[in-house]
């Protein structure tokens, strides 16, 4: 294996474990997007150019927006449990 | 069971997983040199028989199209069931929307942001529409351009107020859409078998490789999971939105 | 050196182990979910490792001729359906987490009563 594609994956199990370890979920929303991006590289070193595009947007931009959008409903919530 | 004994208890089945993934990994040939010949076969076969330059895309529509149904409607069905636990309940009050929460303050997005979104709509509909349609010819196919034309209305999102992207993108013709496209897969399978053929084999003329009519029903089945992906993913976004939106007082 | 021909598959089981001891640790319902999506990336690098030919390009034939031997195609097709159903099982597990959160006030696991209270 070329040493791009040893790097790459070394990147990605370091990455991997950085969003398990970040235990509040709003600075996990931002590792995991940059975690996609490192995992669509590694798809286009493995020449697998169709899905290192679709990870490209899921990974990046719909699945921290999710997790965002899941805890500001959360907060919502509470606030308004809170009050009543 | 208190936290310690769960660790203790993980850290015993993660020592039983690496003594499976070696046993395992120890009689698999290093990465690189696996030797499976049906990949070998349709990268053979999909020029000269299926006129597809993508082999990706003619695994996924042609050749392998029946299981790429069964992964559409996992889809299908998991949209449907994010929409149905975020909906409104009937306890929860109900009423207009106003697009800002009570008290948390929402700068206006600022004017660079509202110009450069509002310039990047058109160009991401139509590159995501360019990426659905040439499925069978360049990297690219239905889920990808499904993705990629399901932030179109983001852009709209970020650039304007919740109103508008509720205008430009109403449920119910998302919801619609996504069922159309989910709905033309076996439709077009249909349509096969009614032509006297196979469930969704292939009875267009395959047109020439490396064109938009390359591989017969692709293109259609293309622009079917372009719909539905890129409709389902609206329709969560949509329902995660409303439902951080406090209701106008009074 | 040849067992470096493994690290694909090494870090496959890597982020699986590290994926779970996430869930199996967490104090927060929106972590877990995003640790099973770990674990979902795992089977990502296994199918790529297994799928990947040295030296051989991807599986496009628009500008190579179309009898050179390319990467595996079908395991990249099971790769890329997975990849978009993930995002909407990970939407479907956050629409879970935040109704349990509305029904008993917290996304500690530790914390939660049972159904019926």
């Amino acid at each position: 294996m070329e040493a791009l594609q040893i790097a790459i994956l070394l990147f990605v199990a370091a990455a991997g474990t950085a969003v398990v370890f970040t235990r509040e979920p709003a600075a996990q929303a931002i590792v995991i997007s940059f975690y996609g991006l490192l995992l669509s590289i590694m798809f286009f070193l493995f020449q697998a150019p169709d899905v290192g595009l679709s990870q490209i947007t899921v990974g990046a931009v719909a699945l921290p927006l999710m997790i965002l959008l899941a805890l500001a409903r959360v907060k919502k919530q509470g606030r308004g449990k809170i009050e009543s | 069971m208190t936290r310690r004994v769960r660790r203790i208890f993980f850290l015993l089945s993660a020592v039983l997983l690496i003594a499976v993934f070696w046993n395992g990994y120890s009689k698999l040939p290093p990465v690189g040199a696996l030797t499976g010949t049906y990949g070998d076969v349709v990268n053979a076969i999909t020029v000269p028989e299926r006129h597809i330059t993508d082999a990706v895309t003619a695994v996924n529509f042609d050749i392998r199209g029946f299981d790429t149904l069964g992964e559409e409607f996992i889809l299908f069905t998991s949209v449907m069931g994010a929409v149905l636990l975020m909906r409104r309940q009937s306890d929860e009050p109900g009423g207009d929307h106003e697009d800002r929460a009570r008290d948390r303050v929402v700068p206006n997005p600022s004017d660079a942001v509202r110009v450069t979104a509002l310039l990047l709509v058109a160009p991401t509909v139509l590159f995501g529409i360019y990426i659905v349609a040439h499925g069978q010819v360049s990297p690219g196919g239905g889920f990808q351009g499904g993705v990629i034309l399901s932030t179109a209305p983001l852009l709209l999102y970020l650039s304007g107020t919740f109103g508008q992207f509720r205008r430009a993108a109403p449920q119910r013709l998302i919801a619609i859409s996504e069922a159309i496209g989910a709905a033309a897969y076996i439709l077009i399978g249909g349509a096969c078998v009614a032509l006297g053929g196979s469930f969704l084999q292939n009875l267009l003329p395959l047109g020439q490789s490396a064109s938009i009519t390359g591989g017969g029903t692709v293109v259609f089945i293309d622009l079917g999971v372009g719909l539905e992906v890129s409709g389902g993913i609206v329709l969560i976004l949509l329902v995660y939105l409303e439902e951080l939106m406090e209701e106008k007082e009074g | 050196m040849s067992e470096l021909n493994y690290l694909g598959y090494v870090v496959a089981a890597w982020l699986f182990l590290v994926g779970l001891y996430g869930v199996v640790t967490s104090r927060n319902l929106i972590h877990l979910c995003i640790c099973v999506a770990v674990i979902q990336s795992s089977s990502y690098v296994l199918l790529l490792s297994i799928g990947y030919r040295t030296g051989r390009p991807a599986p496009i034939f628009l500008t190579i001729p179309s009898n050179t031997p390319a990467v595996d195609p079908v395991v990249q097709a099971l790769m890329l359906t997975d990849i978009v159903v993930e995002v909407t099982v990970m939407a479907l597990l956050l629409a879970l987490a935040v109704q349990v959160h509305k029904r008993q006030g917290t996304l500690d696991p530790d914390r939660l009563r049972k159904l019926g209270g």
